[in-house]
């Protein structure tokens, strides 16, 4: 008797302190977001989350993706928010139903990325849309992200504006008992010198770094590659300053009424965190490698 | 379950569409993963022959060192062969980073243990009869050999479905060294990965019915193979 007396001696705290444990960790005060890889990779993320717990005690378990796969996870109410850039996208997620609001965060902008060479002559040209005709015209080689992202739509919509005759490809599948197509369009008969890789911005860039090809880039990550590494790439700025390559980042809480588990409140107060004048200085202020990578809403 | 149904009557609807970019993805995943068995089991099965015959020092400590590398992770050949054929590798000017030839050569790396330690397995099961008996017939070394690959060769194409499955269920390398390229290295399981992370779940797991579909009829192949030899 005197034994089992003393294990529960043990046993009991043991389980106390777990009970205790478990509560506060279900009171913490934890989101999860999906978002895109820039975000992440630019190492912004890490300057606003640590002021954000201050702020407001929040923290956010990041899941970075592509845009594409970003807003899925809102769909499936994996998340309780979400942090992208496909504006388009972004309003049609929220007339579905899928959020409540987008708050505009901040922008930056796309370049086109390329070999110092130019093989393609397209520095200098004067739109963005004739810049991908004239890689188009000089069949130079082309990385294309191909997975659905943000940067990946916003190709797209250049490719359209070339005036370049344009293949679309087609998928049906069967989503909900309903047949539905995804497609994606791209230059035709390009087979030799466009090639759609399907990887996330970074991995891309050493694509077309490996292959002394073009490629469309988000301006942070291409800073964070040419400069923030050890091994250093050749690919330069080929083409920048269109408007037509503002690239504008949202943050959209998740409905609860589509998914009543999500922690809707806290999604709300980080959203209202994000364009508070605190958080919006720290983004105007960021900088990698010296150059300001992200732009606050309203003031370009 | 719908997301199951749905990507099952997908799967239905693609292989019925003849849809050729599913017909490339699944070509390339063959013809990848075809020679590179092929070159794995030519060097394999006899490196494994001359293991399990041969008495040499350190024989014990070799096996032991095949065995663990059947416990490579397809990232680290993946890095390693990366480091060779990058553009700024020793290798670099053959150009063969992101191609087909590529994948075939971190893939051979990959299942070349495989076949090996399978072959000295299978041959080592075999009665050290046979080899005495086709000696006292008169059989010279290679004669005899080959009446001891013909017992093994049950096992030794046992060992080669295993790396087939191994190369054609692979990710790590294709991706790393093939870069998915739409039409050149986008395989099976590459896609897989790309449709999941886009999240197109449905299209990910019809993909996946398609690879098992593919590798039960080559397995039935291969059954079939084995039935008829040993009659």
């Amino acid at each position: 008797m005197q034994k089992r007396y003393s294990i529960l001696k043990v046993i009991l705290p043991v389980i106390a302190i777990l009970l205790i444990y478990g509560v506060a960790l279900g009171e913490d005060k934890i989101i999860k977001m999906a978002t895109t890889t820039s975000t992440q990779a630019s190492g912004l993320l890490d300057v606003l989350l640590p002021e954000l717990e201050k702020d407001t005690g929040i923290r956010v378990k990041v899941f970075a993706k592509g845009t594409g796969a970003a807003i899925r996870d809102g769909m499936d109410g994996n998340v309780d928010v979400i942090f992208v850039h496909a504006k388009e996208r972004e309003e049609e997620f929220i007339k579905e139903g899928y959020g409540t609001k987008r708050y505009a965060v901040m922008h930056n902008d796309f370049v086109i990325i390329g070999p110092s060479d130019d093989p393609a002559g397209i520095r200098g040209g004067t739109n963005a849309a004739s810049a991908l005709a004239g890689i188009a015209k000089a069949e130079a080689l082309f990385i294309s992200r191909g997975d659905d992202s943000g940067t990946h739509t916003k190709e797209q919509a250049l490719w359209k504006i070339t005036g370049v005759p344009l293949e679309v490809r087609k998928t049906e599948i069967l989503k909900k008992g309903k047949k539905r197509e995804i497609s994606f369009v791209f230059p035709e008969n390009s087979i030799a010198w466009y090639i759609s890789i399907g990887q996330g911005m970074g991995k891309t860039i050493i694509y077309a770094d490996e292959k002394h090809a073009y490629t469309l880039s988000d301006r942070g990550t291409y800073i964070k590659y040419k400069y923030g590494r050890k091994e250093s790439i050749d690919l330069e700025i080929v083409y920048e300053g269109d408007p037509l390559l503002n690239n504008p980042y949202g943050v959209i809480p998740i409905n609860p009424a589509r998914h009543p588990h999500v922690k809707h409140d806290l999604a709300e107060k980080f959203a209202s965190w994000l364009i508070s004048p605190k958080a919006q200085s720290l983004i105007a202020n960021y900088r990698l490698m010296g150059e300001q990578l992200f732009y606050v809403e309203g003031r370009r | 379950m719908e997301l199951l149904t749905d990507s099952f009557i997908s799967a239905i609807l693609l292989i019925a569409s003849l849809d050729p970019e599913v017909f490339s993805i699944v070509w390339v995943s063959l013809k990848v993963s075809g020679i590179s068995t092929l070159i794995a089991s030519l060097m394999g099965a006899p490196l494994g022959f001359l293991i399990a015959y041969g008495s040499f020092k350190g024989k014990r400590i070799l096996i032991v060192c095949l065995n663990t590398m059947l416990a490579l992770p397809t990232v680290v050949i993946g890095l390693f062969v990366y480091s060779f054929i990058s553009r700024r590798g020793i290798f670099g000017p053959f150009d063969l980073l992101y191609t087909q030839k590529a994948i075939i050569i971190g893939q051979v790396i990959l299942i070349l243990p495989i076949v090996t330690t399978l072959t000295i397995a299978a041959i080592s099961r075999i009665d050290e009869r046979y080899r005495k008996t086709a000696m006292t017939l008169g059989a010279n070394r290679w004669q005899t050999a080959c009446v001891i690959f013909r017992e093994a060769r049950f096992g030794i194409v046992a060992a080669v479905i295993a790396a087939f499955g191994r190369v054609i269920a692979e990710v790590g390398i294709s991706m790393m060294l093939g870069g998915n390229a739409r039409g050149f290295t986008r395989t099976m399981t590459t896609a897989m990965a790309l449709e999941y992370d886009k999240g197109e779940f449905i299209l990910a797991v019809a993909l996946g019915i398609i690879l098992l579909v593919l590798s039960f009829g080559i397995n039935l192949i291969f059954h079939f193979f084995q039935g008829r030899t040993r009659t």
